[in-house]
């Protein structure tokens, strides 16, 4: 056995090694789905487009963890907790400073970032189920401290705070839902590419080389502090976006709306998507969203179990998820081209 | 003084709840490499199966004793149809298959025998202990029946060949497997025994919390925070952890102004975090060395 193979055999990363050109689509895929995803809401009704915009927010906060643990090799279980920073702080400038919907986007993602940051410094000295510990304890600290009578004037308490809905600009014939679906659209595009780009970098180059390996990344040179604490701020930064984005679209802002369950889904997410694989984010977001709804509509008293028995075929048949679909799909056209 | 006596006492009284759930989760964790989120709806379901055994007319050491031997069934069953297929699978899928079943036995209970709150016996009795009003003979009870678990565990694992077996088959399974020990059936024991024990504690914590499908949520938490501190290798370490967050939990609570009930969880992770900061691997865990 080789010394290469040896580390992989003793499993020392607990993420798997993802090579950075299988983190992403071909360019006419890529197209495609963003074409699908631009003519679609023309031809459904309202609800329908307000289900989509969540279900590209919630790809949005499932790329940001993917960037993290598929990335950089971190776990985190506090997501929800950045999710909410991003949201409040939306909330809190376009309710108490009249802010533009638009321009809280970028504020609460530099917040956020900040946050991230400042979190991964002690984090940086954990790892495992130890660093899970920890980004749990922030996840359930978040809905008590936004609830700390001090805070109230501003975050609402438990009540939360109401966020108005904008409208289409430039008198753009379009219903309220629809132009927050392409405003949705276009800041997840640019998301999209700005994390494709970082990962394909010298900084994405470095995460993956902590993933992949701390020790051999430190010994080539990488700062392995910060590229660590720099992956917990970016993804922070994108939950937070993510965040905002979610609270113009659902138009409310509440403590307990950001509990540690958020943080489970979005793992779940990540997981039935295919960890480090960016595209399945959607993929991911899309379970999320739809199938405890169909589990509710199988059974109503059972539907946990029928969501936990899903999620158990779902892993069973793909463990490697949506990632492994699309390897398959690739494969089989490669035959058929020959043939 | 006399009430931080009695918040210490109080804390060492909820702590044998945690100490309890703590070493379940080691015991899993020793046995597999994973925390088992799980863990605690497993528990639940096996305190359920007691509860229904006694409703039945059964005796409560009876309804113990099937309870326990039912237990190391499940988890037995558990692992070889749902988690040995997965053993190749990765970590985080590993994860959401933990997520999956707690999914399934919290929804599966509350079917079975509904959300409304239980009153669960307890064989100890609820008189005070010693004449303490903080501590009740219950308590006490707990507090030996998780001491006594421990000493048990540790001559298993120190003094039979089959608990020699288990380490090995954990540490390095490869060399085991070299020597003869079945390593996928050692995985299977973990779980039987995690299990079995899991089922102590619910029907040891029952009592105090009262019995509903929701009724781990809380302790779980705390058992892995116990475990974390103790250090995930060491069942020792998750007994004095388990102790040691109780306590920290209650004294935060009425030392710290402002920290009601809410935020009593919070406090005492963030303690917790601050101890894993400047030791990596738990009080008494064992410091991993890496292989490049």
């Amino acid at each position: 056995m080789s010394a290469a193979e040896e580390v992989v055999a003793e499993g020392h990363t607990a993420v798997e090694a993802v090579p950075k050109r299988a983190m992403t689509l071909g360019t006419g895929t890529s197209l495609v789905v963003l074409a699908a995803l631009i003519i679609a809401p023309v031809f459904v009704k309202n609800f329908i487009i307000f289900q989509m915009t969540m279900l590209l927010i919630y790809g949005l906060a499932v790329l940001a963890l993917n960037i993290l643990t598929g990335g950089s090799g971190q776990f985190s279980l506090g997501q929800s907790a950045f999710y909410a920073v991003g949201a409040y702080t939306t909330a809190v400038l376009m309710e108490h400073f009249n802010v533009n919907y638009a321009l809280t986007l970028p504020i609460a993602g530099i917040v956020c970032f900040g946050f991230g940051f400042l979190f991964g410094q002690p984090a940086l000295r954990l790892s495992g189920v130890y660093l899970a510990l920890a980004t749990f304890a922030l996840a359930t600290a978040m809905p008590q401290l936004l609830k700390l009578n001090f805070l109230e004037p501003w975050t609402g308490g438990v009540q939360g705070l109401v966020v108005t809905k904008p409208d289409a600009p430039f008198g753009l014939p379009m219903s309220q839902d629809m132009w927050l679906y392409y405003f949705s659209l276009a800041v997840v595009l640019a998301i999209y590419i700005f994390s494709v780009n970082l990962l394909r970098s010298r900084s994405g180059r470095a995460f993956m080389a902590i993933r992949d390996n701390e020790i051999a990344a430190s010994a080539m040179g990488v700062d392995v502090a910060l590229y660590k604490t720099l992956a917990f701020g970016v993804s922070a930064a994108i939950t937070g976006i993510a965040g905002s984005l979610g609270a113009i679209a659902v138009q409310f802002v509440a403590p307990d709306s950001y509990t540690i369950t958020l943080a489970i889904s979005l793992f779940l997410g990540m997981v039935v998507g295919g960890v480090g694989w960016l595209p399945g984010s959607i993929v991911g977001a899309a379970f999320i969203i739809f199938v405890p709804n169909i589990a509710e509509g199988i059974s109503k008293g059972l539907s946990g179990a029928v969501f936990g028995v899903l999620l158990f075929a779902v892993i069973y048949l793909v463990p490697h998820g949506a990632r492994q679909v699309a390897i398959l799909g690739q494969q089989l056209a490669g035959k058929l081209r020959k043939n | 003084m006399e009430l931080f006596t009695n918040q210490v006492l109080a804390g060492i009284a909820t702590g044998a709840i945690y100490a309890c759930m703590a070493l379940a989760v080691v015991m899993i964790y020793q046995a597999i490499d994973h925390l088992n989120f799980a863990q605690g709806e497993m528990a639940m379901f096996s305190t359920f199966i007691s509860w229904q055994l006694m409703q039945w007319g059964v005796p409560y050491w009876a309804a113990f004793v099937i309870t326990l031997i039912f237990s190391f069934i499940a988890g037995i069953a558990i692992e070889r149809i749902l988690f040995k297929p997965l053993a190749k699978a990765p970590v985080l899928t590993n994860v959401a298959g933990f997520i999956a079943l707690y999914a399934i036995i919290n929804s599966s209970a509350g079917l079975l025998w509904d959300f409304t709150i239980k009153q669960y016996p307890t064989p100890f009795g609820s008189s005070p202990f010693l004449g303490s009003q903080l501590i009740s003979t219950h308590q006490a009870g707990m507090i030996g029946v998780t001491v006594l678990l421990l000493l048990g565990l540790y001559f298993f694992f120190q003094y039979t060949r089959i608990g020699l077996a288990m380490r090995a088959a954990a540490s390095v399974p490869e060399s085991a497997r070299l020597v003869g020990i079945n390593t996928s059936w050692m995985i299977a024991l973990g779980w039987g025994m995690a299990t079995a024990i899991g089922a102590i504690a619910g029907m040891l914590i029952a009592p105090v919390v009262f019995l509903e499908p929701n009724m781990m949520g809380g302790v779980l938490i705390y058992g892995f925070a116990a475990a974390v501190l103790g250090g995930l290798t060491s069942p020792f370490g998750a007994v004095v952890g388990g102790f040691l967050v109780g306590i920290f939990e209650n004294l935060a609570g009425t030392y710290i102004p402002g920290v009601g009930n809410e935020l009593k969880l919070p406090i005492a992770l963030a303690l917790i975090i601050s101890v894993l900061v400047v030791k990596p691997a738990g009080l008494f865990g064992r410091h991993i060395v890496k292989r490049v």
